[in-house]
């Protein structure tokens, strides 16, 4: 059909001119960028191996496939012990906070709407700083209760600010924002005091969390966390139709048979839970549930039976991809990755804040 | 009997010709506030007609269409296809009654199929997914609402006209029997509110029960089977237009600045401002 220069007198054409890719084909696309960037994860490091044998180590666990590795024995112990659960947890953590900012925006119809600019990270964090000072049987790096313990701190969080950003009639969209800055900064102060008052064992492994990493990944603490993110998911994606009708108005929604208080709360708790999870795992690490879903449906389009699967594989490959960064840059410093997305979410905020503005 | 442009028949004959009830409100009162927004209304929907519902700003219109649905809360009784409002769920409520209420909101960037395939939610719930017969459908729909011209295009992208006939397509998807429409022609030009109005009726021949709330007078009476005139939360007046649209009604409820004529050809009331001529210049 074409369009006509009355019919485009409306809105930028931007917003009529969308293409948009295949499903299979666009999670193809996807889906090769994340076994690159993860073969580069493990491939690269403090003792570089090359991809190839990388590769040939992989393939020769699969079951019925048996390759003659020529590597040193330690190379299989660096793949598979050490980098293996790093990439894994970089993986699993970009797939939670994609989702979980993909279900948050749907839930409150804001796009600006991330685990981090919710102050769902920081509460989240919290909840791991009392954690990890209570007399729970916990060491450091275990994981076990520090999940539950972000959890009920992202929930929390996100509680307080729906209810502080809701009028009577809808719930207000810069107000949300706003009170999730200042709930973070709240969430922020409590843990610096914790921080202040703590002796030195209690202190590294807070600090090493505000600020984002998987440096401490382990198989026990991918192994403990996965779980959690995909049941949270699992609930999410059930929901993906519901939060189609939902990015109408509440009114709409329930009357197309929604019961729409109950869905958002579902869905709410289920996106808390996935984010609380990946805080748990490596930190705060801000945007990256803001910028990947926005990339997702800028090229899959809106529908959450598309932008779920695909801001999961989109949120994997851009952390694994930035904690390759991470630790590579400044071999043999490592980077906590949290202060890199910081670094690259910001400007990206605020070039969407002023592209939503100039839409309007 | 087919329903013809000029509605021939007073209450009473629009119940002997027109199908069965659709909706049926009975002394239906919205407390909001303090005071009583709805008082004592009664109304009733048959399959086949458009029932106009009109009456000034603030009258209590959309706090009416809201509480039918059970959107807000009311004393009284209503009645959907024979049976209580109550004992509907809400899936099965919204697979026979459609809503498009005033303002209906939407992302700019979905297209008119999107937004219209939504309409099949209540009849496919939240584990299954549309199939072909539900395509089917919302195309259906788009056809009867005039919208399948533009199916592709983003709703940002359309004038108020088309954006109107979306969402009642949107509606359409649902396969109601009753279709409830808030305010479907507010800020729209001429030939914009006769196309809304054009789809209405040919639903209404087609079987459809469909109440929709308007503002403008002339084009209530020329499109309607029959209007219910509301005043501060109570109807005033129920009937033929001709019965509804009088001089004496419209002095109750809209005061000294409103006329009513006499279109010449078919017998319709005209409703034009009181002053006469153009004010000097």
């Amino acid at each position: 059909m074409s369009v006509t220069a009355a019919d485009t007198a409306y809105l930028p054409p931007r917003t009529i001119a969308r293409r948009r890719v295949g499903l299979v084909g666009g999670l193809t696309v996807l889906g090769g960028i994340f076994i690159a960037l993860a073969l580069l994860g493990l491939s690269r490091g403090a003792a570089d191996i090359p991809v190839a044998d990388v590769a040939r180590l992989l393939l020769d666990r699969l079951p019925f496939v048996a390759i003659d590795v020529a590597a040193p024995a330690s190379w299989e112990r660096i793949v598979f012990d050490i980098r293996m659960p790093r990439v894994l947890a970089a993986g699993l953590v970009g797939a939670a906070l994609a989702v979980s900012g993909s279900a948050y925006q749907g839930v409150f119809r804001n796009p600006l709407a991330d685990p981090y600019l919710l102050g769902v990270a920081s509460g989240a964090g919290l909840g791991v700083a009392i954690a990890i000072v209570s007399p729970l049987p916990i060491d450091s790096y275990g994981v076990g209760w520090v999940p539950l313990f972000a959890f009920v701190g992202a929930l929390a969080t996100v509680s307080i600010v729906y209810l502080a950003a809701r009028t009577a009639a809808a719930v207000d969209s810069g107000s949300l924002i706003l009170a999730g800055i200042a709930l973070s900064a709240v969430a922020s102060g409590i843990t610096s005091f914790i921080i202040i008052r703590g002796d030195d064992d209690v202190t590294q492994p807070i600090l090493s969390f505000l600020f984002g990493g998987f440096n401490t990944s382990s198989w026990a603490k991918v192994i403990a966390a996965a779980p959690y993110i995909a049941v949270g998911a699992a609930v999410i994606a059930v929901h993906a139709r519901a939060l189609n009708v939902l990015q109408l108005d509440e009114e709409q929604a329930s009357q197309l048979g929604i019961d729409v208080t109950r869905t958002k709360m579902i869905v709410l708790a289920a996106a808390s839970l996935v984010a609380a999870t990946a805080v748990a795992v490596c930190g705060i690490v801000g945007f990256v549930g803001l910028i990947v879903p926005h990339a997702i449906r800028m090229t899959f389009g809106g529908d959450y039976r598309r932008l779920l699967p695909a801001a999961a594989l989109g949120g994997a490959a851009l952390m694994i991809g930035v904690d390759l960064v991470a630790r590579t840059l400044l071999e043999p410093q490592e980077i906590p990755v949290g202060i890199l997305t910081s670094i690259l979410g910001g400007p990206f905020f605020i070039f969407l804040l002023r592209n939503r503005r100039s839409s309007r | 009997m087919i329903v013809q442009k000029v509605p021939a028949a007073s209450t009473a004959a629009a119940r002997a010709h027109a199908g069965s009830s659709l909706l049926r409100v009975e002394h239906l009162t919205v407390h909001m506030g303090g005071g009583a927004v709805v008082r004592d209304v009664d109304l009733e929907v048959f399959s086949g007609e458009v029932v106009g519902l009109v009456g000034p700003n603030g009258a209590g219109k959309s706090t009416l269409m809201r509480a039918v649905t059970g959107m807000r809360a009311s004393a009284g009784a209503v009645t959907v296809l024979g049976k209580p409002l109550a004992s509907y769920r809400r899936n099965a409520l919204f697979r026979d009654v459609a809503v498009v209420q005033q303002l209906p909101e939407a992302p700019p960037t979905l297209t008119v199929g999107e937004l219209v395939l939504l309409g099949r939610y209540p009849h496919l719930g939240l584990l299954r997914r549309e199939g072909p017969r539900d395509r089917e459908i919302a195309r259906e729909a788009m056809v009867r609402a005039g919208c399948d011209a533009f199916e592709d295009r983003a709703l940002g992208s359309l004038s108020g006209g088309e954006r109107r006939r979306a969402f009642i397509a949107r509606a359409l998807a649902q396969e109601p029997r009753l279709l409830l429409l808030d305010e479907p022609t507010a800020n729209l030009d001429a030939d914009a509110q006769a196309h809304i109005l054009e789809v209405l009726r040919t639903l209404a021949r087609s079987g459809v029960g469909v109440l929709v709330v308007l503002h403008d007078l002339t084009y209530a009476a020329a499109y309607c089977d029959r209007l219910v005139l509301m005043h501060h939360g109570e109807v005033i007046a129920a009937g033929r237009p001709d019965e509804v649209v009088t001089p004496a009604v419209l002095e109750r409820a809209y005061g000294p600045r409103v006329r009513v004529l006499t279109h010449p050809e078919t017998g319709v009331p005209l409703v034009v401002p009181a002053v006469g001529g153009y004010p000097a210049a």
